[in-house]
């Protein structure tokens, strides 16, 4: 029982829900969506059926899915945040054995109408299962190092899993928002200056191993963060990437080429346009207003999870409203990055833009946890 | 029992100052964000969208037709003849094999192109909507069929493109030259080479005139601008501009007499110059044997490349501008020159010829042992008295012989558009002095007094000095006559500034050798009135005669070896009274000039005189069964050559 429980008679109850949704936060979703719609039908060459249309319904779906978890209560969610991370936590184990590898990663497993990725599942998961810890654990215990022990494997272990995939992208995506939702939680600072100080020393130790015996990452890695340094070295190998990505979103120019009249992604120039690198069709096409009008859209997104977050009584609620938005923010963050040549190559698509399957889903999903919590808030 | 953490120990102001913290970490990254894409997108956005074209757009260049050469009268010597080309687009095709054979049902295929069509669509497995060729040079009727069964073929289409071609064959090979394509080695001896060379089909002249006037003959190339995408498949085109077309050429050369002339030399190891006397037009020009220029353009083979080479006679030379002979006696109107414009002589002064003359203890024989008794001017011109002009050279000097053979254009470099044209050698005391740091003696003064020793000349020069003996002008060679429709200068030239008394006396000795008893050249002499020709013959030794030899006796030239007999030159020019063409003509370890080269000479001028077969009356009534056998075999040699020259083209 929760302090929500007691409370219950006061938040919405039937269809009513639905009125006390977050509207702006879904108007800002189905607006980004549909520049992602956009760019799919400029990037297919004015064609609906490769990637728009299975995006759209994808899409509709995920508004299902998203209103599905949003009217059923916000502790309903908590109480079953552990089950939910066991569950994706087998799921990721699942792939380990009978997944499909793609892209020099095993990732997927195949169920028939999608092609679902766990390491997606968890980092919801994830979240949900760290913001429910720390609405149990009492607040005095917070920063106490057992009890910081404990989240921590929560969040090791399935990263570990997912780097073995591997998936370098997602497993530091999941270290990022766990370690977000900690900071959040008020565990002392000093903690997170120590993770801090250690992981550039792993950083020093990763390259150290490189050519020795226990080297701690793939070849392709190592690959991918020199190219990352230095694209020119190889413009038409590893670094072909970065740089076609760069002279696309570069030759937008203030407004860009206008719809449907980028070169570079039209003549296949750029690598992966559909899917992690279709912000530099955006940025190619609309230029400068159109990146930045993306970026506003993803960052009001951002802005009103938070102001719900602190908005809301509830600590589940608002741990999890936030760890989302953490989430979220990395996503778009990693992916433009990667495509403006400020960090390596790492495969992290653009959320809601970017056409894949399972991501969005699970956004949509993730942010049906935070409508729920803002549905079911004390009021 | 859960509590509100937040409300009860104030947890839920650490989460709101952390959130706000979290939340205000993560706009400075966007800001941060959004900054970079000010600076790719703004500040950098010429740089980058530079390189989106360069990515984008490709330079394609159009071929421009090369220049087209003609003769005199406008019979065409160098063209482009379309080429056929069949290629396959692998993409378009589907079953590349089935196709093949289906095409080879209709026209031959050459296996080993069909091979090399197969290892190339290997190579391009990736880019299968590149064409390929399956078969080049085809024949008009070929790709006819190929063309009306274009249903049938998937992928397969017909290109054209432009071959050069030589009609006239081997008699025009070495002066018109050839085309091939262009060999990293030529690409290093020009500077700055323009694109166009670098295009894989592409040729450029190699050799001769095609090779000389490459500049104005190549045009210049247009481009093609197309978009491709990142695979390099075009997708459509941008623009185009097209090239302009290289110059027509037209020479001053005769085709017809040139191609008589080739004939007339025939195998012999020769070349024959004909230049116009009034203005310097070269109008035949040929060394023999030749050779068909067209292989080079296909790509000659090894075997056929491997006979040219080895062959002794040397056909791929251009004998008539790069060899460089002793001119033996034609060389004695230089020196009759050089002492008549000194006044060392009269015209009257004889000279006592018993077969030989002592000159600085050495012996120098004349080439008749016993002797021509008492010779003047004429009759040592006439006789080609060898004494005379031993005692005439050492009068005179080697350098104002040498300074008069240099206004006569021997040893100076006649600057005509051909292939290593030679410059020859008058030598001077100044020359041998430089050259083999010796002191010049008088017997060398002796040797060159007969065109022999140091001096050498090419046939070319030979002609030329004819020319200007029989003018009293500078007549320079010119080749060619107009360059895209305007008229070049002409080779007429100034006056030599010489008296003219002294050029009458030395024509006149020219006209004893062709047309009075005993002359040395008067066996082939020209009977009809008002075409007299004047001329002088030449033998000049290959060999030194050895001491052994000497004792022996005088060996006959048809028992030596060919490469060690004597070259056979003739020079002269007609009409006498108003000279019209002067001939050179030298055979190569030929024998005597008289037996061997003025025959050819008297041909070749009747030839050039009538425009076409000369009438048999205008021979000796003695020559003229032979020559009318002769000019039937030759009538049907040309016809034959012709017919072969328009059949290949």
């Amino acid at each position: 029982m929760s302090y929500l429980a007691y409370h219950a008679k006061s938040t919405p109850t039937g269809l009513r829900k639905i009125l006390f949704l977050n509207w702006p936060l879904v108007l800002l979703l189905a607006t980004v969506a549909s520049v992602g719609f956009l760019m799919l039908y400029s990037v297919a060459g004015g064609d609906f059926a490769p990637w728009v249309e299975p995006q759209l319904k994808r899409f509709l779906l995920g508004l299902g899915v998203m209103l599905f978890v949003a009217l059923i209560p916000i502790w309903f969610w908590r109480n079953v945040s552990v089950v939910a991370y066991l569950g994706s936590f087998a799921l990721l184990l699942a792939v380990e054995f009978f997944g499909t590898v793609g892209m020099g990663a095993q990732r997927w497993i195949d169920v028939g109408f999608m092609r679902l990725q766990p390491s997606e599942l968890m980092k919801v998961t994830l979240v949900m299962l760290l913001a429910a810890y720390y609405d149990w654990l009492p607040q005095e215990r917070t920063s106490r190092p057992f009890w910081i022990l404990m989240p921590v494997a929560m969040i090791l272990i399935p990263t570990a899993l997912v780097l073995k995939q591997p998936d370098l992208g997602t497993s530091i995506l999941l270290m990022a928002s766990g370690g977000g939702v900690m900071f959040l939680a008020g565990v002392h600072w000093a903690y997170f200056a120590a993770v801090i100080s250690a992981g550039v020393g792993l950083v020093a130790a990763v390259f150290q191993s490189r050519g020795t015996e226990w080297q701690l990452i793939k070849d392709y890695q190592f690959r991918r963060i020199d190219t990352f340094l230095d694209p020119s070295q190889d413009p038409l190998g590893a670094g072909y990437h970065i740089t076609q990505s760069k002279i696309a979103l570069g030759s937008g120019g203030w407004s860009g080429r206008g719809f449907m009249q980028g070169t570079q992604s039209r003549l296949n120039f750029l690598p992966e346009k559909h899917t992690d690198f279709i912000f530099t069709t955006l940025a190619e096409e609309f230029g400068f207003i159109g990146g930045v009008t993306l970026l506003t859209l993803y960052m009001l997104i951002i802005v009103f999870c938070v102001a719900a977050a602190i908005a809301t009584k509830d600590r589940f609620s608002s741990l999890v409203t936030m760890g989302i938005a953490l989430t979220f923010f990395l996503f778009f963050a990693v992916n433009m990055s990667m495509v403006m040549g400020l960090a390596p190559v790492v495969g992290v698509p653009l959320p809601m833009v970017s056409y894949g399957g399972s991501a969005m889903l699970v956004l949509m999903a993730a942010f049906g946890l935070v409508q729920s919590a803002n549905i079911h808030r004390p009021r | 029992m859960k509590r509100n953490p937040k409300e009860q120990d104030g947890s839920g102001r650490v989460f709101a100052r952390r959130a706000l913290l979290l939340g205000g970490a993560q706009l400075a990254f966007a800001g941060g964000l959004a900054m970079r894409m000010r600076f790719l997108q703004v500040d950098q956005a010429d740089q980058f969208r530079l390189l989106a074209e360069e990515n984008r757009i490709k330079f394609q260049l159009l071929a421009p037709a090369r220049g087209e050469i003609f003769d005199r009268n406008g019979l065409i010597l160098a063209r482009n003849t379309p080429s056929y080309r069949i290629n396959i687009v692998p993409e378009d095709a589907g079953d590349v094999e089935k196709v093949i054979r289906d095409l080879s049902l209709l026209i031959d295929l050459d296996s080993d192109d069909l091979e090399r069509a197969r290892t190339e669509m290997r190579r391009n497995r990736n880019a299968p909507f590149r064409p390929i060729t399956l078969a080049d040079q085809i024949q008009w009727e070929d790709i006819s069929k190929v063309a009306v069964n274009a249903p049938a073929l998937p992928g397969i289409s017909t290109e054209i493109g432009l071959l050069r071609s030589y009609p006239m064959m081997d008699s025009l090979a070495h002066v018109v030259g050839y085309v091939g394509p262009v060999s990293d080695y030529d690409l290093s001896q020009i500077e700055d080479p323009e694109p166009i060379l670098k295009e894989p089909r592409f040729q450029i002249g190699k050799v001769g005139f095609e090779a000389k006037s490459e500049g104005v003959l190549r045009g210049k190339a247009g481009t093609k601008q197309v978009e491709v995408n990142a695979a390099g498949r075009v997708m459509r085109e941008l623009s185009r501009r097209e090239g302009t077309a290289g110059a027509d050429m037209q020479l001053t050369l005769n085709a017809d007499l040139q191609t008589y002339v080739q004939a007339r030399l025939g195998r012999e190891s020769a070349s024959a110059v004909v230049i116009d006397c009034e203005n310097g037009d070269l109008a035949a020009i040929c060394s023999s044997p030749s050779f068909d220029p067209n292989l080079f353009v296909r790509g000659i083979s090894v075997a056929d490349y491997r006979i040219l080479t080895e062959d002794p006679y040397r056909p791929l030379a251009n004998k008539s501008v790069q060899g460089i002979y002793p001119p033996g006696s034609t060389f004695k109107m230089v020196v009759a020159m050089a002492a008549l414009e000194a006044g060392l002589i009269g015209t009257e002064d004889t000279v006592w010829c018993p077969g030989h003359l002592e000159v600085a203890g050495r012996r120098f024989h004349c080439w008749k042992r016993a002797g021509h008794g008492h010779v003047d001017l004429n009759g040592s011109l006439k006789g080609s008295c060898d004494v005379y002009y031993y005692d005439l050279a050492v009068k005179v000097g080697i350098d104002k012989i040498s300074d008069m053979a240099k206004r006569f254009g021997i040893g100076v470099r006649h600057d005509i558009p051909m292939s290593a044209v030679a410059a020859g050698l008058a030598p001077n005391k100044e020359w041998k002095q430089r050259v083999h740091q010796q002191d010049w003696r008088v017997g060398d003064t002796v040797n060159a007094s007969i065109g022999q020793g140091y001096m050498l000349a090419s046939p070319m020069q030979l002609a030329v000095m004819s020319a200007r003996l029989a003018t009293g002008r500078a007549v320079t060679p010119r080749l060619i006559k107009s360059l895209d429709g305007v008229e070049q200068p002409s080779g007429a030239g100034d006056s030599l500034g010489f008296n003219e008394n002294n050029l009458r006396v030395v024509r006149r000795g020219m006209y004893s050798v062709s047309n009075e008893r005993r002359g040395t050249g008067y066996r082939n002499r020209i009977v009809a009135d008002g075409i007299r020709m004047a001329g002088k013959t030449g033998t000049s030794q290959v060999r030194n005669i050895t001491a052994a030899e000497r004792a022996a006796g005088v060996i006959r030239n048809e028992d030596l070896p060919w490469e060690r007999r004597d070259h056979a030159l003739f020079v002269c020019f007609a009409p006498y009274d108003k000279p019209k063409y002067a001939v050179s003509v030298v055979v190569e370890h030929g024998g005597g000039g008289s037996k061997a080269a003025a025959p050819i000479a008297r041909d070749v001028l009747l030839q050039a005189l009538y425009d076409g077969t000369p009438p048999l009356d205008a021979y000796p009534k003695s020559d003229r069964s032979l020559i009318q056998a002769q000019q039937e075999r030759l009538t049907r040699e040309i016809r034959q050559a012709r017919a072969a020259g328009s059949d290949q083209a």
